[in-house]
């Protein structure tokens, strides 16, 4: 309970690593898209790591714009599920790099 | 008088309606082009004649009423035209709307067959139209402008059968020709419009014929030895020369009866021709100024040699041909040098009084040489015939009257009063007796060829199968001969020395009948003399043809190849044209060409060089600008390869960079 601000910080950085290899690596688009739920989550955990040790505990200010956002982080991956399961309808893939459509 | 000048323009403008209204109609409507014409022709004569009453009630000057209007303005002078109603007119529009009128229905018969019927009643229609507008005419302009319009009438009409080579030479040789005269004629307008200040023949004194502009001219001292007058009305009376087939532009009335033979009857026998002795006769007040009193004026001089000479020349040429149509062309000729003399030697009156009785008589003939070239299947050559007078009586009575008119047998037929009035006046002109006696061999020489036609037509035996076969003419036909026929008899009556109507018409006087006259002036012994003459022609002729011989004895062959009038202008005039012609062409082929090429191959080259500037520079900087665009945007999109975690990695990478930056900064 009484760990330091600094083990927080740093068990947030592995967790923003661990999402963004994830985004890297994966070829799978879904699980691309776990890996940036990860990252988001190491952010809202440094949110919430600031507020506790911050100047004003007390305002709740912390709660409040993690909340926000995962509501946010919420319709986001709805969107990018659907936009998967789009292309998914169309090319009955959901493996990343064959998503070249775009390509110049 | 000012009420009928009003809407006299109804005459010319009724038949030009027609013709308009025929030009549209398709060929097959035959009826709706022939009524027209007749329809709106009858219209122009009932005009005509109110006109006619309506001068034969004034006397004098007030016998002549004129409607005069501006036509444009340029800069401060204008240009006017106007119609002009005087005895003079009216005579000659009651006589050529009448004329017209029996052409017309004349030509339904003869032009029956023929396929192109609306065509030549619209042509018909058309020069009725620009005929009875040149009588009408108060200015000399609107006058021209009508002359050129039955110029143009009669080309269309003797070239009608255009398909003939022979037709389209002879229209093609009369609009020349005439046009030669019309060169001078125009000259004489511009320097009449130049020194008179108006072309309007009378404008309540300020006409160029009223007495102050004559004056004027008169004074306006010499040009070339000769007065301002004299020079207006010679190169004015070019135009009557050719128009009227004087010597020497008469070449192209004989050729002309290659048209339709109605057209021969009304355009060149009776009103046509007949235009430029109205020319002359509508300027007389300006031929005859003269600034020595008592003596003819030059003009009028020329005027008289010039008839005298085409008179004798027109006969003597009539009497060696052998197509009934073109004996009656020469006599034409004659009869118009006639005229002509008439004018000069007597005035108006004696001229228009001939051209009168010569429209009634002539159009007969040439309606009676129709009748009998329609009956004997087209033929024209009179040796061909023979006997028709069984077969065909109307025509040969109605031929036979035309021929004693023109002849001149005495005290019955119109040709005798008229041209002993020439004869008379020739007699008494104070210059000269050459043309008194050229006239009296001009009526013994016409007097022979009328005979020698008519025996050959009508009399003897018949010589060929078409004449064999001959048969009268329709009633269409016949009717307008019979109707000529009693006018070629009438007419004389209005002009005798007992009775001088016509004379006194014409001056706005009161005629009284006189017998005494005959006695006057050697009257009566020139008749006797002209009569004498006459019938010793006619029992010649009679004589020499009634009864064939072996040889014609009027086989000349100077006569046959016509003086050699037409050998004499191809080596003259259309050797000289050839010559041009040959001189043009060679600068056409060595200069102007030689120019145009050199500049052409300037133009090229500069071509070239344009080209080669736009190849080089324009389009080669434009190619290298958009491949290196191009090659620019292929780079770019080298990167954009729609690998979404490519570009992940990238942002990964530069965030991290710049996150590295940040540190590096802070410590």
């Amino acid at each position: 309970m009484n760990a330091p601000l600094a083990q927080y910080l740093i068990f947030s950085a592995l967790l923003f690593t661990v999402g963004f290899a994830g985004a890297l690596v994966r070829r799978n688009a879904i699980l691309a898209l776990v890996g940036i739920e990860i990252m988001l989550n190491a952010a809202n955990l440094n949110f919430i790591a600031f507020w506790r040790f911050g100047p004003h505990p007390e305002a709740l200010t912390g709660v409040m714009f993690v909340i926000f956002s995962i509501a946010v982080a919420a319709a986001e991956a709805a969107v990018g599920l659907a936009l998967v399961i789009a292309i998914y309808r169309h090319r009955r893939t959901a493996q990343a790099p064959q998503f070249n459509s775009l390509r110049g | 008088m000012d009420f009928i000048v009003k809407y006299i323009w109804g005459a010319p403008l009724m038949p030009l309606a027609a013709a308009g209204v025929t030009a549209l109609l398709p060929r097959a409507r035959r009826r709706w082009a022939a009524g027209l014409a007749i329809g709106s022709m009858a219209f122009s004569f009932l005009l005509s004649l109110a006109a006619f009453t309506a001068t034969l009630s004034h006397a004098g000057h007030a016998a002549r009423a004129t409607l005069n209007f501006r036509w444009f303005d340029f800069g401060a002078s204008s240009v006017q035209l106007g119609f002009v109603i005087d005895p003079l007119s009216a005579v000659m529009l009651v006589m050529v709307t009448f004329v017209s009128l029996l052409v017309f229905i004349y030509s339904v018969g003869y032009m029956a067959h023929d396929e192109n019927f609306t065509r030549f009643f619209c042509f018909l229609a058309l020069f009725a139209s620009a005929m009875l507008g040149l009588i009408l005419a108060n200015s000399l302009l609107l006058f021209f402008m009508c002359w050129e319009l039955v110029g143009l009438a009669s080309y269309l009409l003797i070239g009608f059968w255009y398909r003939k080579p022979a037709a389209a030479a002879a229209a093609k040789k009369a609009f020349i020709t005439t046009r030669l005269g019309d060169l001078g004629f125009l000259l004489g307008i511009l320097l009449l419009y130049a020194r008179a200040g108006t072309l309007l023949f009378y404008d309540a004194g300020h006409g160029c014929l009223e007495q102050a502009a004559i004056t004027r001219l008169l004074t306006q001292g010499l040009m070339g030895g000769l007065a301002v007058s004299t020079v207006i009305s010679l190169l004015i009376f070019c135009g009557a020369i050719g128009k009227s087939g004087q010597v020497p532009l008469h070449v192209w009335l004989p050729d002309a009866m290659e048209g339709p033979t109605p057209v021969s009857a009304l355009i060149h026998a009776a009103t046509m021709v007949a235009a430029g002795v109205f020319l002359v006769a509508r300027m007389y007040p300006l031929m005859s100024a003269t600034l020595l009193p008592g003596t003819p004026s030059a003009a009028l001089q020329v005027v008289t040699w010039i008839g005298a000479l085409t008179a004798v020349f027109g006969a003597s040429l009539a009497v060696a041909q052998n197509d009934i149509k073109r004996i009656l062309a020469y006599s034409t000729v004659s009869q118009l040098g006639y005229m002509m003399m008439g004018l000069g030697v007597g005035g108006v009156a004696v001229g228009m009084f001939h051209l009168l009785c010569h429209a009634f008589f002539k159009a007969l003939l040439f309606l009676g040489a129709g009748s009998v070239i329609h009956g004997c299947a087209e033929e024209q050559d009179i040796r061909q015939m023979g006997g028709l007078s069984k077969t065909m009586p109307v025509t040969f009575v109605a031929y036979a009257i035309g021929m004693l008119s023109l002849s001149g047998v005495p005290l019955l037929f119109s040709g005798f009063w008229s041209k002993d009035a020439i004869l008379h006046a020739a007699r008494h002109w104070p210059i000269s007796q050459t043309p008194f006696l050229l006239g009296l061999i001009g009526a013994v020489l016409t007097a022979f060829y009328m005979t020698r036609q008519v025996s050959l037509v009508f009399l003897g035996a018949t010589r060929s199968e078409a004449a064999g076969q001959a048969h009268e003419s329709p009633l269409v036909m016949t009717v307008p001969l019979m109707l000529l026929a009693a006018c070629s008899v009438l007419a004389g009556f209005v002009g005798t020395p007992a009775w001088p109507w016509f004379d006194s018409y014409l001056l706005g006087e009161n005629a009284t009948f006189d017998l005494a006259r005959f006695s006057l002036d050697h009257q009566l012994s020139l008749m006797f003399l002209s009569t004498g003459l006459v019938a010793g022609a006619i029992g010649c002729g009679a004589w020499l043809y009634a009864r064939r011989r072996a040889s014609d004895p009027a086989e000349i062959n100077l006569l046959i190849r016509k003086f050699y009038i037409d050998e004499f202008y191809a080596a003259t005039v259309l050797r000289l044209n050839a010559c041009f012609a040959q001189l043009s062409d060679w600068l056409d082929r060595v200069l102007w060409q030689g120019v145009t090429h050199a500049l052409a191959a300037c133009v090229q080259f500069l071509a070239l060089v344009d080209r080669g500037a736009d190849d080089l520079l324009i389009n080669g900087g434009f190619d290298r600008a958009t491949d290196l665009l191009r090659a620019g945007g292929g780079l770019a999109s080298r990167g954009q390869n729609g690998q979404i975690q490519r570009y992940f990695r990238v942002l990964g990478f530069v965030v991290a960079v710049i996150a590295a930056l940040l540190i590096w900064e802070v410590s």
